[in-house]
């Protein structure tokens, strides 16, 4: 077997993409230049509530190049911005869904809500011009946290929304948990805050719409993770047009982390200006303006409690949230604190009975949706919190009280809705604890305790889930979409390939990995493999990347679709070589007839496809083109073991992360190299939640104090140490990959290994909670109140 | 960032003379300035760019003393081997300011000028005991800094130089705030010929002098006098970052930990 073969698999090919990136030739959304371009700049909402008494936008309109200036009374027939997935409450009833307007309407309902668009031949015209728009505005008073949004009293935001509730939904068996807790022989309870997050990827969200007037037809280049699904909701939802009177192209993307998944307000507000003002209209947001607008990620405040008996089994647990939409439910918000996070409080564990209830509220603060992990990394904190305060009321170690819980055999029903297919959590626990050399650890602490620092040591056996699946169930649980992936295969005449995929990649490396799976399963060269995605006028209907999902749901429609050409390939080489279909053998690039020498390389097959001359044309169509679409049958189920060793100086409350281990179980491997990346920067956003971010806005008059990186920290290089990363493999056993996704992983497993750790190095000088981030005022602080 | 207008000055006479003329701002690394204009924050409608002047250049040592010109940018003098082998602290904080490019832009005279509340070198130039130099007069460093954001110069005054006595020892400890990586808190120490000062910036509006852990420090000069002082909590920031009872907490400490590393 040579380098273009299935042994391809497993291999750290160098990513194809990072030419362009390295060299500067990548095309970002805000490298696309239209003739006769304007540029579009959004006056916002200095308030946090406030109700608009008048627009006064006279002399915007007659400043120096305005092109256009339109505010909400201007958007006939536009509809808000939907959200895609209905969450029914305990009551029974359909959560609380008002208006989400593209340009506001009579109120503004956070910092930043857009009020009005101006249209320019520069951007500074257009911020020109919006300086002198006249908004009488009527300020109200506003709420930011999700439980006092919920108080009585509290400052309505929607009518549509009493008591700025969105909905309460429980997922478990209440009876069931109440008559464990009943009989347990300990209880630990915590108290737990999710902190807010912002997202921040390096490119800003930005656009650019464009209308023709020969066609009646939209362009959008944006900055997205899945235009299929931008398309559909945009057009059918919001404008009220055909799906293919737009076209959405998401070029290279400069990261997404989840905030690129939603349909935004600007850029429907650009593709509807565009056909207003005749001239495409680019937006690309400033900093600010993405600190203030991007979906913000997690802002959980939970109650929790597990049930254990004497010998440190876990019986029940039981788990109580309030959390945060935002003034309006972005894309996917409903189902981020529901669907992704109830369904993951099983954790690793055998718990049999576990009941959640979750509380979603209305603030006057920026929607909250799905960041990195999305639900995920809000309920593994949760259950290894708990696991590691367990650990300490039964004076139990960490390992072992983990151990007495673990699941092992498969399939395992959980309590909590998921069926885990596969996995081995011994053996990702044993190894990460080698690798972090937690037999060494005490002495490593007696030395720190010499120098006066603290050491402590902190473990997270995560597990999560991918892959969203099956559309009927996910339908079932409110999913307004459905959750499979396409892909089309193009073989050209000369047996190169073009790939299509409905996954995007917005620096996951896919075109690297894809061509991997598509070469390596051809038996060609993987130069002689593209892989084009990100345009709705190129790649079949598909959904996007989220979710950890791309291989695993994306890459198996690939799969799919190339088993359908080799099986054409089949009877074309049965034609040739004159045998039985079933005589004709494919491997190594090669149909041969079994047992013989004589065989067609994949070249001579595709070129006959193209050049039928001898070809069963009354049997078999020409070219060598397919396309699968791929629902899974389950979710994958990554699981690992994270251990995190912080030492803290007691005396600045400084906590520095000195060693990080993540052995993870993400199925088979396609590049480890890329998988390894994943996992480094999943890490680095997990410790920075843990250690640095935090999103603050004031209570009184609800501005984001953390609006810029003065005020917002995100982890650096010398924040973070030199991390040990390993795998264990149990391949999933419902896709051909065997694989199950491992992009979000480290953002889900690390900020309960570090908090863990930093519990643990402060567990002997009586400090019992410390919230995230760890900051070094807040270590301090707490340190000094456990002192007095 | 508003449009405005750019002048090139050659001398720091031909600057000041712009500078009336226009009642435009001068322009050092742009830093600081260039960042509020962006943000809309500052809006001059002239700008005169000090970086071709030649005599705002350039580090000397003179007597006893070190002169910086005002438009030295912070990576010259940490990487200045006269600054090194004279007051190594002072290479030390400039190297400590910001990331490579804030350091390859920004300047000495830049710094001091916009007295940022958090900024590093006002530390240094209090906690030296340091002189500014300006195209009038020679403003000594406690008579300088006047509070946030404000000096003791007046409008289109420019700082030309700043001279550092060479001290028997000194250190600076930066605790850098998580996300400016500006200091949260930043304690000087020097033992100079005029007896011990401490400069503290990041704590309060604007830098000052730790007069408690000077006298502290002059009976003895050793960390645990510099932290045995309790510092008091009145008058200083709280912020995001830290409650006035933490930044009086950390000025001790970090006064201990720079006398412990003056040596
Ligand atoms: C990302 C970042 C991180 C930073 N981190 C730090 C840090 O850790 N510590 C720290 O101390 N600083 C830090 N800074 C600030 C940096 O040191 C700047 O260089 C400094 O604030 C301003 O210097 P400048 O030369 O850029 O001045 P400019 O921005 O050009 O000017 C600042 C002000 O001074 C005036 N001015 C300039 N020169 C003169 C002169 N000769 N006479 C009179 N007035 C003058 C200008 O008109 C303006 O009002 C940081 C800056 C950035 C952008």
């Amino acid at each position: 077997m040579g380098a273009n073969d299935q042994s391809l698999i497993g291999q750290s090919v160098r990513r194809k993409e990072d030419v362009r990136f390295l060299t500067g030739v990548g095309q970002y959304t805000d490298d696309v230049v239209h003739p006769h371009q304007t540029y579009a700049y959004f006056l916002r909402s200095p308030h946090a509530h406030a109700k608009i008494r008048n627009i006064d936008t006279a002399k915007a309109k007659a400043a120096p190049g305005v092109v256009g200036v339109f505010t909400g009374a201007d958007l006939d027939g536009v509809n808000g911005l939907p959200c895609g997935w209905l969450i029914t409450g305990t009551d029974g009833k359909p959560m609380n869904e008002p208006p989400h307007p593209v340009l506001a309407q009579g109120k503004v309902r956070h910092v930043g809500d857009q009020v009005a668009l101006v249209v320019a031949d520069s951007v500074l015209q257009a911020k020109d011009a919006a300086e002198s728009i006249d908004v009488d505005y009527e300020v109200l008073p506003s709420v930011v946290s999700c439980v006092d949004a919920l108080k009585a009293g509290a400052p309505q935001i929607h009518e549509q929304a009493p008591g700025n509730k969105c909905y309460t939904w429980a997922l478990g068996d209440k009876g069931a948990v109440d008559a464990a807790f009943a009989k347990a022989a300990h209880v630990t309870k915590l108290d737990i805050v999710n902190n807010r997050l912002i997202p921040n990827a390096i490119e800003p969200r930005a656009a650019v719409a464009s209308y023709s007037r020969a066609d009646d037809s939209y362009t959008l280049y944006v900055a997205n993770q899945h235009p299929h699904v931008e398309r559909l909701l945009m057009t059918a939802f919001v404008l009220g047009l055909p799906e293919s009177k737009l076209r959405v192209i998401a070029p290279d993307v400069g990261g997404g982390f989840g905030s690129k998944i939603f349909l935004y307000a600007e850029e429907t507000a650009l593709v509807w200006a565009s056909k207003r003002v005749n001239r495409p209209i680019k937006w690309a947001a400033e900093r600010s303006e993405s600190f203030l607008t991007d979906a913000h990620g997690r802002d959980h405040v939970t109650h929790a409690e597990l049930a254990l008996d004497k010998d440190g089994k876990f019986l029940a647990m039981r788990v109580q949230s309030t959390v945060n939409m935002g003034a309006y439910l972005s894309t996917f918000a409903s189902s981020v604190p529901t669907i992704l996070y109830a369904t993951l409080l099983a954790g690793q564990y055998t718990t049999p009975a576990i009941h959640a209830e979750v509380t979603a509220s209305f603030t006057n603060t920026a929607p909250v949706d799905a960041y990195r992990g999305a639900g995920r990394p809000e309920a593994t904190f949760v259950v290894e919190r708990l696991v590691h305060q367990a650990g300490v009321d039964m004076k139990m170690a960490q390992d072992e009280i983990r151990r007495r819980n673990f699941i092992r055999t498969f399939p395992y029903a959980t309590p909590v809705a998921l069926t885990y297919d596969t996995g081995n959590y011994d053996a990702t626990l044993d190894e990460a604890m080698k690798m972090a050399d937690v037999a060494g650890f005490a002495a490593r602490k007696a030395e720190a305790a010499k120098r006066g620092k603290l050491r402590g040591l902190g473990y997270s056996t995560y597990i999560e889930a991918c892959g969203l699946a099956p559309s009927n169930v996910a339908g079932a649980l409110g999913a307004r979409a459905g959750l499979y992936e396409a892909g089309q295969v193009r073989v050209n005449p000369t047996g190169s390939v073009t790939v299509f995929t409905g996954s995007h990649s917005h620096g996951q490396g896919h075109e690297t990995t894809f061509a991997q799976v598509v070469a390596g399963r051809l038996g060609i060269d993987i130069g002689n493999v593209e892989v084009i995605h990100g345009d709705t006028g190129r790649i079949p209907f598909g959904m996007g990347t989220y979710g950890s999902r791309s291989l695993a749901v994306g890459g198996t429609a690939i799969v799919k679709a190339l088993d359908k050409v080799i099986a054409k390939g089949k009877k074309i080489a049965a034609h040739l070589l004159e045998a039985a279909e079933a005589d004709i053998e494919f491997a190594d690039g090669k149909f041969t007839v079994a047992g013989t020498d004589r065989s067609k390389a994949f070249a001579e097959i595709s070129l006959a496809a193209y050049v039928p001359h001898n070809y069963p044309l009354g049997t078999l169509e020409p070219g060598l083109e397919e396309t699968a679409f791929y629902d899974p049958t389950n979710f994958t189920y990554p699981a690992g073991s994270h251990i995190c060793e912080v030492e803290i100086d007691p005396e600045t409350g400084v906590v520095e992360v000195v060693a990080f281990t993540a052995c993870d179980d993400f199925g088979n491997v396609i590049n480890p190299m890329i998988v390894e990346g994943q996992v480094h920067g999943g890490v680095a956003q997990g410790i920075g939640q843990a250690l640095l971010e935090r999103c603050v806005y004031d209570a009184e008059t609800g501005q984001l104090l953390t609006g810029s990186y003065m005020d917002y920290a995100m982890p650096r290089a010398d924040d973070l140490p030199s991390f040990k990363v390993g795998t264990k493999v149990t391949p999933c056993t419902h896709n051909p990959l065997g694989a199950k996704g491992c992009g979000e992983a480290g953002a889900i497993g690390a900020p309960a290994a570090m908090m863990n750790a930093v519990h643990d190095a402060l567990l002997a000088s009586g400090v019992t909670r410390i919230d995230m981030p760890a900051s070094p005022h807040r270590v301090w602080a707490a340190l000094q109140a456990a002192r007095a | 960032m508003y449009s405005f207008e750019l002048k090139k000055a050659d001398s720091v006479a031909d600057a000041a003379a712009l500078i009336k003329e226009t009642g435009g701002k001068p322009l050092a690394g742009g830093q600081s300035l260039v960042a509020a204009m962006k943000m809309r924050l500052a809006q001059p409608g002239t700008l005169v760019e000090l970086s071709g002047i030649a005599e705002l250049q350039g580090i000397r040592r003179e007597g006893d003393a070190i002169v910086v010109g005002a438009m030295t940018r912070h990576a010259e003098v940490a990487a200045s081997a006269a600054v090194k082998s004279a007051i190594p602290a002072l290479a030390m904080l400039a190297e400590g300011i910001g990331d490579r490019q804030v350091r390859n832009m920004g300047t000495l005279g830049g710094s001091l000028a916009n007295n940022d509340p958090a900024a590093c070198y006002p530390a240094a130039v209090l906690g030296l005991g340091a002189t500014v130099h300006t195209n009038t007069r020679k403003i000594a460093a406690d008579e300088f800094f006047k509070g946030m954001y404000e000096t003791a110069l007046d409008d289109g005054e420019l700082i030309t130089a700043v001279s550092f006595p060479v001290p028997k020892k000194a250190a600076y400890v930066k605790f850098v705030q998580p996300a400016s990586r500006f200091a949260l808190v930043g304690v000087f120490v020097a033992q100079t010929a005029s007896g011990v000062r401490v400069a503290v910036t990041g704590a309060a509006s604007s830098v000052f002098r730790a007069r408690p852990i000077e006298e502290a420090l002059a009976k003895s000069f050793t960390a645990d006098a510099a932290r045995a002082v309790k510092t008091a909590a009145d008058g200083l920031n709280t912020d995001l970052h830290g409650s006035a009872e933490y930044r009086a907490h950390l000025v001790s400490v970090l006064a201990g930990r720079a006398v412990a590393a003056a040596g």
